[in-house]
């Protein structure tokens, strides 16, 4: 009835997860009746559980990947202090516990951490950049949302009903086959990626065609913000990325559930496959991962320096440079299997050629500055902190590339302190500027100025005191994933890290401090005009937080920067343009197909994980009933009055013009 | 890098700490540093990464200067800095902005080929003297060396002469793992199915910690061995004086069985023709855990 589950899938014998999962239903719980007990459920249902508005998809992904960054920090925290404690001793954590912990770790910073937020920035941020009402499929971009929270559910679920993975975050054959894994940890991960990617893939079509198809009018593709041909860029690579992960997971999946032999010892498999086709999906997914950080940090260089981005059409050009060469290069992830001198000199060069791209990047951003009038607030010390840190990330990366270099620190914690490097300096630091730069924009006030410089510094400080110490231990020979260890050349680079990690916990708790302290005082922190940087690109044009439609009247764009330019005649003017002629506007309805497919999907994917077909069954029929009462539907939009639309217009060009009759007199 | 000079130095010292602690670590020669080889391929090895290192060092450096630089000097309070929002094309900096990088990667693919061509791990050594045959198995969760031409065989344990190529053929009997002596240099991954080949020397005595380099399951942290390197005739000695079981079918099944942290022991009478039987798979894999575990 159950399949293979029983009461010994909950770990009775281990105190750790069960209290952590204990401790965080409890908070769940609270959250829930605080909610109901507040009647703030049926808010929390028509304005953002089946919303269909991209602005509220976005910050439902964002608050989804910070939730999943705590997660996975913890996992780092506990790796960190095993590893001080595990020197000649076992430490705390048993090798079938900490093994699951890196697994977790790397599958949630990735996919549940890093992608979430990367994708929820996209979605508050494109369409308002675009100068349009929404993205092209928005009823799909929930389904989306909701396909990563279940993604999301599974892995956290793993902790608690059976275990997680314990092969590494890339699950990595024969390792992952059921001969060596005979438990349910592979078959968690691998529904979760599964259902989760899917929620990717449908939102790179998403977003390659509503970047591709429908965009202000006159606004040409060069004229486009710097996000917006990142997050083409970003999505081109989802498309061509992901349905190999989907295929790579599905021939496991079929060797672990029907006995086939895509990549097990026996019977002709090869696992050097899947090492192939994992990296064809595994290096893009960086690049998916950073090419939109990139664009954040255009953004906010241009901005903060009050300046348009120098050499636009380079920084198009080496965006797509990026894309097509980031496919040629996934051999560098195993040039010890022994390619070969040609392979691997191939595959070493194709690797740096990237940081050809990069370094076109870095200067343009140098130059971005130069001339500039250069504003430090938070987004703008990220970028700094960016700017110097990803160069020598990118050094060690180019370092790895080199195949010589390579055979001594393969897998080591110079590898692990390099990629970290990148990610942290390159996407996080990107992902925490994103989010101070676009708050006012998503909520209509600022953040706490003094918490995030607080927050700033701790992070700054701590990711160096981390991971370089990694980069020395891995050059004195250390390698990955030891759960204990007896080298005492290697012990104090391992504490100097974990006094790092204590660092981090300091920004962590700054960082949470800031959102509280700027919540609860919001009113003095409020911004009417819509436009708190003094930006350049279209999403200032629109109130904050912008209404449902985004804009009163679609802006008929004439030039690159069309807002800024705009805003400059008004300066001169020393007034706002004409009123436009409001019309009514007509938007998608809202609609709980996302929230009821992902449902079906967590039924689908449980039941697989513990081989309940009945239940299986269950959740497939009720995904494709859902689909189908969502396709029979009759009235997909509704209408907004033009006196609606020119009500909230006209209150924000009061605000405007209010704030520039200001300016003038100063 | 001649232009560089004192500022060089100067912000190599300010932004770079963690190279200079590096570099510190080279001079310091310490226990398992990749940077402290001893044998040819861990020389050549270092040479490549040290090579490659300070190409880039030499733009990237001045770079992350005139980022702060930049950053300082154009700060709005600045009343001294020239505002200059049209500067936002230059057909000349964007020639060098291509350029700089595209060199970079021209000078550093040079050294990419030729080092991945003299550094391959499967080509053997230059050396007047033939290279002692070694084949290595991974288990789950210990390493087997044998010495074919010996007939004896090691578990945890790896013997070497000094001054001699040393020839390893790798595989593995379960899931991968690597072969890593990191002050000998080079490592390459043992896979079941497969021979891996690799080509190291030792020139100076001494015991290097080798361990896998490769995930390899819950034993993993016990897969290491102690590297030891002899004078030859100490190591002649050592071979001809190996006491232990037979090794044959019914050993290496012992072996299949998964374990850890195993005292390290010897064979001798081996069965010379069992590396290829669980190379070539007919023999093997190994089993995996026995009872399912945790569900």
């Amino acid at each position: 009835m159950l399949g293979k589950l029983g009461w010994n899938a909950i770990p009775f014998d281990q105190p750790i997860p069960l209290t952590a999962g204990a401790v965080v239903m409890l908070i769940l719980l609270g959250i829930l009746v605080f909610v109901i007990v507040k009647g703030w459920l049926p808010y929390l249902w028509k304005e953002w559980i089946t919303s269909v508005d991209h602005k509220h998809i976005g910050i439902m992904y964002v608050l989804l990947g910070l939730v999943m960054l705590v997660r996975g920090f913890i996992d780092a925290i506990m790796m960190r202090s095993q590893q001080a404690l595990a020197f000649h001793a076992q430490g705390y954590l048993p090798p079938e516990h900490y093994d699951q912990v890196f697994s977790a770790h790397g599958t949630i910073m990735v996919l549940f951490a890093a992608m979430p937020l990367v994708i929820g920035i996209m979605n508050f941020v494109v369409p308002l950049q675009l100068g349009v009402r929404d993205v092209a499929f928005p009823t799909l971009n929930s389904v989306s949302f909701w396909l990563t929270a279940t993604g999301a559910l599974l892995v956290n679920l793993s902790l608690v009903v059976g275990e997680f993975a314990r092969t590494g975050w890339l699950p990595y054959p024969p390792l992952s086959e059921l001969r060596y894994s005979p438990g349910v940890g592979v078959d968690y991960y691998l529904w979760a990626v599964q259902i989760s990617g899917v929620g990717t893939l449908l939102t790179g079509i998403n977003f390659v065609t509503t970047i591709l198809k429908i965009r202000a009018p006159g606004m040409t593709y060069l004229r486009m913000p710097m996000f917006c041909w990142t997050a083409l860029a970003s999505c081109l690579l989802i498309l061509a990325a992901f349905p190999v992960l989907t295929a790579t997971l599905a021939m496991l999946t079929l060797d672990r559930y029907l006995g086939f032999h895509f990549f097990t010892n026996e019977a002709g498999g090869n696992a050097m496959m899947f090492m192939n086709l994992i990296w064809a999906w595994g290096h893009p997914e960086v690049y998916i991962l950073v090419l939109p950080a990139f664009g954040i940090y255009s953004e906010v260089i241009s901005t903060f320096s009050g300046k348009p981005l120098f050499g636009y059409r380079s920084m198009v050009a080496a965006t797509l440079f990026i894309c097509i060469v980031s496919f040629c290069t996934w051999l560098h992830h195993f040039f010890t299997m022994g390619a070969g001198g040609d392979v691997n000199a191939v595959f070493g060069i194709t690797t740096s050629i990237i940081a050809v791209g990069t370094g076109v990047k870095m200067y343009n951003w140098l130059f971005t500055m130069y001339g500039g009038r250069i504003r430090f607030d938070t987004p703008m010390l990220w970028s700094l902190a960016f700017m110097t840190t990803f160069i020598t990330g990118g050094l060690t990366g180019v370092l790895l590339a080199v195949p010589p270099a390579d055979f001594v620190l393969h897998n080591s914690l110079f590898l692990v302190a390099h990629f970290h490097h990148v990610i942290v300096g390159g996407v996080v630091f990107a992902l925490l500027a994103a989010i101070a730069y676009w708050w006012p924009k998503a909520f209509g006030f600022r953040l706490h100025e003094g918490w995030g410089r607080a927050a700033f510094w701790f992070g700054f400080v701590g990711f160096y005191v981390t991971f370089m110490p990694l980069y020395v231990v891995g050059i004195l020979g250390m390698t990955r994933r030891l759960q204990h260890y007896d080298v005492p050349e290697w012990r104090s680079w391992i504490l100097i890290s974990g006094l790092g990690v204590l660092i981090l916990i300091g920004a962590v708790i700054c960082q949470v401090a800031q959102l509280v302290v700027s919540i609860v005082r919001k009113n003095a922190l409020r911004d009417v005009t819509g436009d708190p940087w003094d930006g350049r690109t279209l999403e200032w044009a629109t109130p904050s937080p912008p209404p449902v439609f985004n804009f009163a009247v679609l802006p008929q764009v004439k030039e690159a920067e069309y807002y800024w330019e705009a805003k400059r005649r008004a300066r001169e003017a020393a007034r706002l343009g004409k009123e436009p002629d409001y019309a009514p506007v007509e938007m998608p309805r809202n609609s709980p197909t996302g929230f009821v497919c992902a449902f079906f999907a967590t039924v689908i994917g449980f039941a697989l994980i513990w081989h309940i077909w009945w239940l299986m069954i269950v959740g497939l029929v009720g995904a494709y009933a859902t689909f189908v009462v969502f396709a029979w539907r009759d009235v997909p939009e509704y209408a907004i009055p033009a006196e609606e639309v020119a009500r909230i217009d006209r209150a924000n060009r009061a605000a405007r013009g209010e704030a520039l009759t200001g300016e003038a007199l100063a | 890098m001649k232009s560089c000079g004192k500022g060089f130095k100067r912000t190599f010292r300010v932004t770079a700490p963690w190279t200079l602690s590096a570099a510190i670590l080279a001079s310091a020669a310490q226990a398992d540093s990749i940077l402290a080889p001893v044998g040819p391929v861990g020389a050549g090895d270092r040479i490549i990464l040290v090579d490659a290192l300070v190409i880039m060092l030499a733009i990237v450096v001045p770079t992350m200067a005139a980022t702060l630089a930049f950053a300082w000097w154009y700060r709005a309070s600045n009343t001294r800095a020239v505002y200059r929002p049209d500067f936002t094309y230059s057909g000349k900096l964007e020639l060098l902005v291509w350029s700089i990088p595209t060199l970079v990667i021209f000078f550093l693919g040079g050294v990419i080929w030729i080092g991945s061509h003299r550094l391959d791990p499967f080509e053997p050594l230059p050396s007047k003297a033939k290279a002692l045959e070694i084949e290595a198995i991974s288990f789950d969760w210990k390493w087997l060396f044998i010495y074919p031409e010996q007939r004896i065989a090691s578990v945890n344990r790896l013997m070497i002469p000094v001054g001699r190529p040393l020839h390893f053929r790798i595989t593995s009997a379960s899931v991968f793992n690597a072969f890593f002596v990191p002050r000998l240099g080079s490592l390459v991954y043992a896979m079941n199915g497969m021979v891996s080949q690799l080509n190291l020397e030792a020139d100076q005595p001494g015991t290097y910690l080798g361990f896998s380099a490769m995930f390899s399951g819950d034993g993993f942290p016990d897969m290491k061995f102690d590297s030891v390197a002899l004078p030859e005739a100490q190591f002649a000695s050592w071979a001809a004086g190996v006491k232990g079981a037979p090794f044959d079918r019914a050993a290496l099944g012992q072996l299949f069985k998964q374990s850890r942290a195993a005292v390290p022991y010897t064979y001798r009478g081996v069965d010379a023709s069992l590396f290829d039987a669980v190379a070539s798979r007919q023999l093997g894999p190994g089993e995996g855990p026995v009872s399912g575990g945790a569900p």
